[in-house]
């Protein structure tokens, strides 16, 4: 990982998911019609963060989150086997808005197994996105964020990944 | 992520890890099987045929319903009512079958090795679904994923292996599977249907006294007596094994804690288990077959990455 750059730090980064969890909030504030989603395994960390904050403005107030796994569900099987992780869904979601939350927004492939990982659990009244970065002009299917953290421009060669731990941080590097 | 074998032939020629692996992605698998819509398009571009050369009820089944919930196309073939009858010969029939474009074979066949011919013959990915008396990969996996669940761990697990041990292909793949896997076997039974030195070939355990292996296990894996395959007397009759061998409410009473009891199917009631112990609370069997499926979509699921 020579030539790293870092794109969030610690304090940035949390101050972009306390901005993302309250535009959540405004949204959907009180949460009766809404549930919230984690796909695995990377965007996990991020709800985990995000419903963390949430839970601790409205305490006893019920929010329903879960989490997805997309696996089974990915268009790239032929070519790599993935480890699967933990789905958890304890609620129907059934004529309710969901929201899914990922950690890195980019072709859009993962989005789109997600949604097919989603219908197979009932028809949700209306599906929204929240990433924390949004990488433009790489989409390969129509997808886009209704909440994002940051957008960033970006090369093909290059990945983004959201680091957790005790300094959690955003990083952009060169793959090749 | 991969399976270190391409195909399946026995649990002999797993890694522990290549086991891990399986009964990891069978839990993902398992919470699958609960969703309103219980299918994943993972092997939705993957033709299976289900080649029976022998008769099964759970085992085929199960194969079938896993590949449907994985979204494969299936095709069934039992030998009965086939060209087998004409004299066709294993390998023709298969390639025949091949040559319409599939791409993994689930096979049972009465043939000890017949999977593993083929594998060497034939370019798509095999699947061992019991063959002879030599392996039944399949069923060892969900009896270790069935255990699993219940114990919470293989590693220490004290596993008796109970009747026809001679004869049956689900106590070698288990033996095989609870060894890699750091159980504990005991295999009990009439002397006459466990093979001598089984102990020191295997690593494991023998006690004839059924109540001292009672005693001794977590789990009771009781097989069937397999009369189709005996071609001698073995014991004298049903009765008597049953009154010396067979799982009843009384033996498990007297080990004063609760055992777990198993079943590959199918059951001959009232000689290996009494239907007071195989429709009570200590009996997993109806869980093995539930987790049949789980267990199998991961056996697909992880071998179709390599075709």
């Amino acid at each position: 990982m020579q030539d790293q750059t870092t794109i969030m730090d610690k304090a940035q980064l949390e101050l972009t998911l306390k901005r993302l969890a309250h535009q959540l909030i405004e949204n959907h504030h009180p949460f009766n019609d809404t549930c919230f989603i984690g796909i695995q395994p990377r965007g996990v960390p991020v709800s985990d963060f995000m419903i963390d904050y949430i839970r601790g403005l409205y305490p006893g107030l019920p929010i329903d989150y879960g989490k997805l796994d997309i696996t089974f569900y990915r268009d790239d099987i032929r070519e790599r086997l993935h480890v699967p992780s933990e789905t958890n869904l304890p609620f129907s979601i059934e004529n309710r808005k969901v929201v899914l939350i990922d950690d890195v927004l980019y072709t859009g492939r993962t989005i789109r197994a997600a949604l097919d990982a989603l219908l197979d659990n009932g028809r949700p009244s209306k599906v929204e996105l929240c990433v924390v970065v949004d990488r433009l002009f790489s989409r390969q299917l129509p997808i886009h964020p209704d909440y994002c953290g940051r957008s960033i421009d970006s090369i093909v060669t290059q990945k983004v990944k959201l680091i957790w731990g005790d300094h959690p941080h955003v990083i952009l590097y060169d793959a090749a | 992520m991969q399976l270190s074998t391409r195909h399946l032939l026995g649990i002999r020629d797993l890694e522990p890890q290549d086991v891990q692996k399986i009964l990891d992605t069978a839990q993902q698998f398992k919470e699958v099987l609960q969703r309103p819509i219980k299918k994943v398009p993972s092997l939705r571009d993957i033709t299976i045929v289900n080649l029976f050369y022998e008769n099964s009820t759970r085992t085929r089944i199960s194969f079938e319903l896993a590949e449907k919930r994985l979204s494969a196309d299936t095709i069934n073939f039992t030998a009965s009512g086939s060209s087998v009858s004409k004299g066709e010969t294993l390998l023709d029939t298969v390639n025949n079958i091949l040559s319409m474009k599939v791409d993994m074979v689930v096979m049972r066949h009465s043939a000890t090795g017949a999977p593993h011919f083929l594998s060497k013959r034939v370019p798509a990915v095999i699947v061992n679904a019991g063959d002879g008396i030599n392996e039944h990969p399949t069923q060892a996996l969900l009896d270790a994923f069935t255990i699993r669940e219940k114990l919470g761990t293989l590693e220490g697990a004290r596993v008796a292996i109970i009747g026809d041990i001679m004869h049956s292909r689900v106590a070698l793949s288990n033996i095989y599977l609870m060894r890699k896997m750091g159980a504990e076997v005991m295999l009990s039974g009439p002397p006459t249907l466990i093979p001598r030195h089984i102990e020191e070939a295997f690593n494991v355990r023998v006690e004839y006294d059924i109540d001292k292996a009672l005693a001794w296990c977590d789990v009771a894996n009781v097989l069937r007596i397999q009369l189709e395959r005996q071609n001698q007397v073995l014991f004298s009759t049903l009765r008597e094994y049953s009154q010396a061998y067979g799982i009843n409410r009384r033996r498990l009473d007297k080990v004063g804690r609760p055992i777990h009891v198993m079943h590959p199917g199918p059951i001959n009631r009232g000689v290996e288990l009494d239907s007071d112990v195989a429709d009570s609370g200590h009996s997993l069997i109806l869980g093995q077959v539930e987790n049949g499926v789980a267990v199998r979509m991961a056996v697909l699921y992880l071998l179709s990455g390599k075709s």
